[in-house]
């Protein structure tokens, strides 16, 4: 089974980080939230394996979604 | 920028008041105004610095500052490991480092919760610690105390330069005293006189970048505490929900605490202390504190597009500011007194071309450059510009708690490291290295011994080499022939010092035989397997400015 890297891939994360940051500078919430839609497909094709994409499903429900709800219960 | 401020205690400025005193300049008429080498306008740790570094390479300087005292207040209070190997040189280093707080830990909270912990200096063998925390006013205290030790140094209080103009081989200042005015010509002046540089202004240069819309409340408060002396950063604390927060400690029982308020507070109500101190109680947990210092600040990430105009050069906050996210700010500006010093000096030697300088300009530009990078990242991820920004970063701090890539990405300030130069006085690596630090790089310190068995360190024996350039080499046999006014630090078996501990060795990738040729500032310049002296010769002419 393919095991999702959640190890630092990148020599400078802080410039992966920005880079993704400025591509969202000066545009509207709802071209952002379009936008992040498109890069979650070019993004999972190009790693091109299901079960990689399985468990960062998992991983982003878990910290995010889950993280969300608890929240909201509190 | 400071919006707001409040002194709420008389801290160190009773024992830091200086006296004006009419100088024989002054005396002058315009037309036969008295000329100096080098005046440096601000007395701050910049300037200060700058002028200890020109007098003790044999220039004489004039420091004209428009108080009459050391300025009191919440500024700089990291000092990085590179500024103080600056200030070792200038005679300053283990006064600071005795009165500072030593630190090199740094802690990144996310709620109440520890997310991760990093040290920035992990090995052993070092001269100097990672950081210091001090506050500014004992930093410009000492540098004042070294000052008037030095014979070269003509410090003017309340000399305020309202004037200048630029001549072909020299500038011109006008300068205000109590005493009314007078003139001062120079073949170069430095201005150290900060963020709001009135000679900025002077040559019509314009301040290029960012201003950040979010407020931050910096308050120094007096309290005895047990936490340890390491850095606390806190994303969405409980005692200050939403918003950020960074505990530090300072000498003297005090501690630095900033607190980010968004962009619609109110700057006049929130540096009232009775607004402020129920915000401090509910970090604390007490109210057993006493305030030295509170203010509202705005920051800002912005440069002059060049650091020289004609016979002016920018060094410090006036060429050049960041957010105080890291410790850029002081530390940087130190940076670009040392890298401008031993070029003055050359030039004004006649042992370099005026061309020398503008290497000044290409190596601490680009410095501010990566400065205002990491500066501006950093706040970014503080205070996020939008709500898909803010979705990005909480992501981000989520995700940490069990992805390493996405702790990577958790942005609390990246703290101050020397920067390395693509410049034109490196010459290229023509041999191979699996280590050291490449040309463009600053020394890396390392613990050696003298033939008596007494322990020294290389950032030490580089002191005591002169104050020129200096081959550092690894000795095999008789050791490369140097020019007389070269430097020459010998390691390894047979020569003065020996690397015990075989940290030079693994830290230089020394092998018998190989040489470093450092500049005047520590910066590599050179190195080589096996050098020539025409070599080594060449190499010395290139990073003098005349490759």
């Amino acid at each position: 089974m393919a095991v999702l890297s959640t190890s630092s891939n990148f020599q400078d994360p802080d410039a992966a980080y920005r880079l993704i940051v400025e591509a969202h500078r000066g545009v509207s919430d709802a071209s952002s939230a379009d936008l992040d839609a498109a890069l979650v497909l070019i993004l999972a094709n190009h790693i091109g394996d299901i079960e990689v994409l399985r468990e960062a499903i998992a991983l982003a429900q878990r910290r995010i979604v889950a993280a969300a709800q608890q929240q909201q219960q509190q | 920028m400071v919006l707001s401020n409040m002194v709420l205690s008389n801290m160190a400025s009773s024992k830091t008041q200086f006296g004006y005193r009419r100088h024989q300049d002054q005396d002058r008429a315009n037309v036969a105004s008295a000329r100096h080498p080098v005046v440096v306008v601000g007395a701050g740790p910049v300037g200060l610095s700058l002028s200890i570094d020109l007098a003790q390479r044999g220039v004489p300087v004039v420091l004209l500052d428009d108080a009459d005292r050391i300025g009191e207040g919440s500024r700089a209070i990291c000092f990085s490991k590179r500024a103080l190997e600056v200030w070792d040189r200038l005679g300053v280093g283990s006064r600071m480092v005795d009165k500072g707080v030593v630190w090199k830990v740094g802690k990144i909270f996310l709620g109440a919760e520890l997310l991760y912990q990093f040290d920035l200096l992990p090995e052993p063998g070092h001269r100097m610690p990672a950081f210091i925390n001090l506050q500014q006013y004992y930093a410009e205290a000492y540098l004042v105390d070294r000052v008037q030790e030095l014979p070269g140094i003509d410090l003017r209080w309340r000399n305020k330069v309202s004037g200048l103009t630029q001549h072909n081989d020299h500038a011109e200042l006008a300068i205000d005293t109590p005493d009314g005015p007078y003139r001062l010509r120079a073949d170069y002046v430095v201005a150290c006189d900060g963020a709001r540089s009135a000679l900025r202004g002077m040559v019509g240069a314009e301040f290029e970048g960012e201003v950040f819309e979010d407020q931050f409340l910096i308050a120094d408060v007096k309290m005895t505490a047990e936490f340890p002396t390491e850095r606390w950063f806190w994303f969405d604390p409980p005692f200050h929900s939403g918003q950020s927060a960074l505990l530090h400690r300072q000498p003297d029982d005090v501690w630095r605490i900033d607190l980010q308020l968004g962009p619609d507070a109110d700057p006049a109500v929130e540096r009232l202390p009775e607004k402020v101190r129920p915000r401090i109680e509910r970090m604390l947990g007490h109210g057993d504190f006493a305030f030295e210092w509170i203010s509202i600040y705005k920051f800002q990430c912005r440069r002059m597009a060049r650091f020289l105009h004609g016979r002016v050069a920018f060094a410090g906050d006036s060429a050049h500011q960041v957010s105080p996210f890291g410790a850029r700010g002081a530390n940087s500006g130190l940076e670009d007194g040392e890298n401008l010093a031993w070029k003055l000096a050359m030039v004004l030697r006649g042992a370099a071309p005026a061309a020398l300088l503008e290497s000044y300009n290409i190596e601490r530009g680009s410095a501010a450059d990566d400065n205002i990078r990491a500066s501006t990242r950093s706040t970014d991820f503080i205070a996020p510009h939008s709500q898909q920004e803010r979705r990005l970063r909480q992501a981000v701090l989520a995700l940490a708690k069990e992805a390493e890539f996405a702790k990577r990405m958790v942005n609390g300030g990246r703290l101050s490291v020397p920067s390395v130069y693509d410049t034109p006085l490196s010459s290229p690596d023509g041999d191979a290295w699996a280590a050291g630090p490449r040309p463009g790089a600053p020394m890396l310190d390392a613990p050696l011994v003298r033939a008596s068995g007494e322990p020294i360190y290389l950032t030490e024996a580089f002191k005591s080499a002169g104050g020129g350039f200096v081959v550092l080499e690894s000795a095999n046999g008789s050791g490369v022939d140097l020019p007389r006014q070269i430097g020459h630090i010998r390691v390894g078996a047979g020569a003065p010092l020996k690397d015990a501990a075989r940290l030079f060795a693994r830290r230089y990738d020394a092998t018998p035989g190989s040489a470093y040729l450092l500049r005047p500032d520590g910066y590599v310049a050179a190195r080589f397997r096996n050098p020539t002296p025409a070599a080594i010769e060449w190499a010395v002419a290139r990073a003098s400015g005349r490759g």
